[in-house]
């Protein structure tokens, strides 16, 4: 039996559900109404409304990725240290909310941030004054770290966990403090993991409407509100297909970083 | 002297970063479960203790359907995936590098690709193949979606696995069925089982790409909670956000922690 032949159904699948549709957005964004060759759809993210909603994407998708990337080093690092292995409890801890549905993860944020919520009860309280916390940017920001900070830590501490103790200590018995060992061996040495915790965080964070949702209240328009509105109340479909495929070009940029740094896979989650 | 003070201290700001950590990640999940037992409807008064919100969700026939479709969808999409990935993952590895190259860079790009085009463009596909959106097309988006997570824990597997055993098996005649499912089957069923677990969670945890594929008049638990947030959040969404932390928690620690069997 020839194994080829096993790839059948998967070669089909794909080809029908994944590489037909990607055309069909390629196809939908270069057409107008009628069908017709135009580039209106994607030079469109140059209007005021679409640039202004790509440059808060990037902002603080940007800025969530680099406050993860701060959070999420050194917690891997002490992990490292207290020579936690996959299996210990204490790194389960860190992973396990990656699990829980990512909406109702959101929603807790809502309780806490809201004007009736949580966080203004503790304040209101304590005698302290409300703070306009929910429909903020800093709230946007703050979802997006909670909901994607342990994408970070898992592939940092995996590649952290793979680094051979003899390499660190050879470092130290030639002189290394602390510092140096930090810069020259264990940051260079964990770029795979780095990349594809960046990645990881960048991608979802660019292209989220939902955290901007429920978050950001209606009127802190990211591109993935402004695309997902075209397709279910807009519904032109063209405009929002060429939305898309300007966000595909940030997309395929993080997938030739990971290519580039992360050639065996080495960090990624699995 | 100094040194272990060093140390100590070193320590102790290590602890209370890990605190830090994980406080700032199960304080809102924390904050959901005592909301849960509240008998006020005040976020910030405690009302007393009930369990009516418990009651309320599971007598909810809505969430209740939503429920029922979440577990069917994610059940029937990871086996069917489970089927087409082992399969597929058998064949690209006895393949030569070009190809086998090239079937993996097709298996990626659902992965790396953001969930928002996915599920648009699945959408696209379904309206130009003129499916119906429904509960079919939510099956056939988390199948898709669910296909390389399989294959990427099955092939690990098959890679460790030694040829000559099946050859073996084929010399002393058995058929190459029967010799993939005595010899191989074995070795690689924990990579499948793996590739299982992931694809259900995948499945019960994904919103967006079934938002755009569901329909009108069909819920996920996902598209349920998001319709029910912006019409405000009910209490009886605590309670389900309690049971289902609990449930993941409890299959977490199943598969993580379980005594393995060793070889």
């Amino acid at each position: 039996m020839n194994k080829k032949l096993l790839s059948g159904p998967y070669l089909m699948w794909m080809i029908g559900f994944i590489l037909i549709p990607l055309a069909l957005i390629v196809f939908y964004g270069l057409t107008d109404k009628s069908g017709a060759f135009t580039l209106s759809n994607v030079l469109s993210i140059s209007t005021e409304e679409h640039a202004k909603a790509l440059w808060l994407s990037l902002g603080l998708s940007l800025l969530s990725t680099v406050l993860c990337l701060v959070l999420a080093y050194p917690l891997a690092m002490i992990l490292r240290t207290r020579g936690m292995g996959q299996g210990s409890f204490i790194v389960f801890i860190f992973i396990l909310p990656m699990w829980m549905n990512f909406l109702l993860r959101t929603l807790a944020w809502q309780t806490l941030l809201e004007k009736n919520g949580v966080i203004n009860g503790i304040l209101s309280a304590l005698h302290l004054p409300n703070q306009g916390l929910i429909n903020t940017p800093g709230a946007i920001i703050l979802g997006m770290v909670y909901n994607f900070l342990p994408f970070m830590v898992l592939p940092i501490y995996n590649v952290l966990m793979k680094i051979d103790d003899n390499v660190v200590n050879a470092a130290r018995d030639l002189g290394a403090n602390s510092l140096q060992v930090l810069i020259r061996i264990l940051l260079p040495l964990s770029i795979p993991g780095i990349v594809s915790g960046i990645t990881m965080v960048f991608v979802p964070a660019l292209t989220t409407f939902v955290i901007s949702n429920i978050l950001g209240g209606s009127k802190i328009l990211l591109i993935g509100n402004v695309i997902e509105q075209e397709f279910t109340k807009g519904s032109n479909w063209n405009l929002g297909s060429g939305l898309s495929l300007v966000l595909m070009i940030f997309i395929l940029i993080s997938m030739a970083l990971i290519a580039k740094y992360d050639k065996n896979g080495e960090g990624t989650v699995l | 002297m100094i040194n272990r003070k060093t140390a100590f201290i070193k320590r102790f700001f290590q602890d209370f970063y890990l605190v830090l950590i994980v406080v700032f990640l199960y304080a809102p999940i924390a904050t959901m479960t005592v909301l849960s037992f509240n008998n006020s409807k005040s976020r910030t008064q405690w009302g007393g203790f009930t369990t009516r919100w418990y009651t309320e969700l599971f007598s909810s026939s809505t969430i209740m359907d939503a429920l029922y479709t979440t577990l069917l969808i994610a059940f029937v999409s990871s086996l069917i995936a489970v089927i087409i990935g082992t399969a597929a993952a058998i064949a690209i590895n006895s393949m030569k590098p070009f190809p086998r190259s090239l079937l993996m860079g097709i298996t990626n790009i659902p992965m790396l690709n953001a969930d928002i085009v996915t599920g648009i463009s699945l959408m696209l596909a379904f309206i130009a193949f003129g499916i119906s959106l429904g509960f079919k097309t939510i099956l056939i988006a988390h199948i898709t979606f669910n296909i390389p997570y399989v294959i990427l824990s099955v092939m690990p597997k098959l890679k460790q696995t030694d040829k000559s055993t099946y050859e073996a098996a084929m010399d002393l005649g058995a058929t190459s069925v029967s010799a993939f499912f005595k010899v191989v089957f074995p070795d690689i069923l924990p990579g499948v089982l793996s590739g299982f677990l992931l694809a259900f969670t995948m499945s019960l945890d994904d919103f967006i790409i079934t938002h755009f594929t569901k329909g009108a008049g069909i819920n996920t638990l996902s598209t349920l909670i998001y319709s029910e947030v912006r019409r405000g959040i009910k209490p009886s969404m605590y309670a389900l956000s309690t049971i289902i932390f609990l449930t993941v928690l409890v299959l977490l620690l199943i598969t993580n922690f379980a005594p393995k069997r060793k070889k």
